[in-house]
């Protein structure tokens, strides 16, 4: 663990510590893990809304004539046809179809603007840069905050604030469905917003230039649905919706097809194949991978965490990635990467935690399901 | 009846042979909400220092040590049903467990009230 002197400050740090977060090192930042206690905001969250400070991940531009060509050469994705002010999630593979993180991407019709994890974002940069031919560029918009607003108030949040469209071209703000994105002008400042999260919840991440990255945290605040929600909510909340976090549940050892992520490979993609270690992903994508991320339900009361062994019987069959208590559905919930004749949903396994084995079972993931409002949908 | 504290943020009520153990407000504070309490099984020997409960919030375990060496009596079945009580009453109604002493003189080395109280302003 970094000292607290090398730990860099986020741009909200002075809002945090105003707010009584308890601040720890994550990511080389001094992060908020906590306000009010993470069931309590956990549960917020679900049923109001949540302002999470996600500045510490990564916000990069891709541009350039050929961008689209460019990312799928480093990601599965049919960026190609990624329409403007659509988002995508994907992942940046290694030549081995290994996972060096998990992204978002939105065609800003004039650019890429990729969202990439904190922990890996200069690995990141270095392995893009490395590999970005003449003509593009990749710019780290170091000088913008993010701010994610996540729960069902979210859009009654947003809608109360004055949004000046950027250009003529992009979607109405009331219109905005989830996994799209655009620019919008408040009180003059710039913000990249897109309805998106990694919470399970409706929502928002809004980008900020970070000289005016409190004023409007600060005017998020003031509504009564808005509270400020810190990293240790974050985490049961994703744990909860099944998604996987980068560093836990993904590594560089872990492919698409054994991370259950393999909706983020395109058709396209999985007819054509052409992105980092295509072969050995799509044979897995075929004719199926050794191991597989799986939810687990655990029995009784107490938790299972990260790096616990699961077995069948005396033999061990995989490891616990990630592993809580869920607030929303008050029972202890873990992810693990089990080996696939044991992935099957219902299947018994034991967990051991200090000697003693838990009773779980496979179960589908999400645990909790996702609140998202769909393109088309009628909520 | 004097209670004493640890620097593990443990405090032991000691009445005669038998004392009852748990964890400080400031403990709870700082691992915030309690979702489970590994408690040790009655006879179970236990050793000053050594590991005897295991605190689960939800984001982390955290040990939680004897603070004298001896006998468990009995856990704290309320903390089954409730183990949130670790958090809204950590030096009433949240007690982790009783023990019999093996050796009082290991009590010479705890804090008092006054002593902790400093012991914490200084963290």
């Amino acid at each position: 663990m970094a000292d607290a002197a090398d730990l860099k400050p986020l741009p909200l740090d002075a809002l945090h510590r105003r707010l009584g977060a308890r601040m720890v090192p994550f990511a080389g930042y001094a992060m908020p893990i906590q306000y009010d206690g993470i069931i309590a905001e956990h549960l917020w969250t679900r049923e109001a809304a949540g302002l999470f400070d996600v500045s510490h991940m990564g916000q990069l531009l891709v541009e350039g004539e050929g961008a689209a060509d460019w990312l799928e050469s480093i990601a599965p994705g049919d960026f190609k046809a990624l329409q403007p002010h659509r988002v995508r999630y994907s992942l940046l593979l290694n030549d081995d179809g290994g996972i060096l993180d998990d992204l978002m991407v939105t065609n800003t019709g004039k650019s890429f603007y990729l969202v990439v994890n904190g922990a890996t974002k200069h690995a990141d940069i270095a392995h893009m840069m490395a590999r970005l031919p003449a003509g593009l560029t990749l710019h780290h918009m170091e000088d913008h905050a993010l701010l994610a607003l996540q729960g069902p108030q979210a859009v009654t949040v947003m809608s109360r604030f004055d949004l000046t469209p950027e250009s003529a071209d992009q979607p109405d703000f009331a219109d905005l469905k989830f996994m799209s994105g655009a620019r919008w002008l408040w009180n003059g400042v710039k913000l990249g917003i897109t309805r998106s999260g990694y919470t399970g919840e409706d929502g928002y991440e809004i980008s900020v230039p970070n000289s005016h990255a409190e004023a409007l945290a600060e005017a998020l605040l003031a509504h009564a649905e808005v509270k400020p929600i810190g990293l240790g909510a974050r985490d049961s909340l994703r744990l909860e919706a099944g998604l996987p976090l980068y560093g836990h549940d993904l590594d560089p050892g872990i492919t698409p097809v054994e991370a259950d992520l393999a909706f983020a490979i395109s058709k396209r993609r999985k007819a054509e194949g052409g992105f980092p270690g295509a072969a050995r992903v799509l044979d897995q994508l075929f004719n199926g991978a050794p191991r597989k991320r799986v939810g687990l339900s655990v029995e009784g009361r107490m938790p299972a965490r990260e790096g616990a062994t699961v077995s069948v019987g005396d033999t061990q069959v995989g490891v616990l990635t990630s592993g809580g208590f869920a607030p929303s559905l008050n029972m202890p919930i873990a992810m693990a990467m089990i080996a696939s004749d044991h992935a099957a949903d219902g299947t018994a396994v034991d967990i051991e935690v200090r000697g003693k084995r838990i009773a779980a079972t496979v179960v589908p993931m999400p645990f909790k399901q996702k609140n998202y409002v769909r393109e088309g949908a009628t909520k | 009846m004097s209670r004493l504290y640890t620097q593990d943020h443990e405090w032991i009520d000691v009445a005669g042979g038998e004392a009852t153990v748990g964890i400080t407000d400031y403990a709870q504070g700082q691992l915030g909400d309690v979702v489970f309490v590994d408690l040790p099984d009655s006879g179970r020997a236990v050793t000053k220092g050594g590991e005897a409960a295991v605190v689960e919030s939800v984001k982390a375990a955290s040990d939680v040590y004897a603070p004298v060496s001896g006998t468990v009596t009995e856990s704290n079945p309320a903390l089954a049903d409730d183990p949130s009580l670790v958090n809204s009453a950590p030096e009433g109604e949240g007690w982790f467990f009783k023990l019999t002493l093996s050796d009082a003189s290991e009590l010479d080395g705890l804090m008092d009230k006054a002593a902790y109280d400093a012991f914490v302003a200084g963290l």
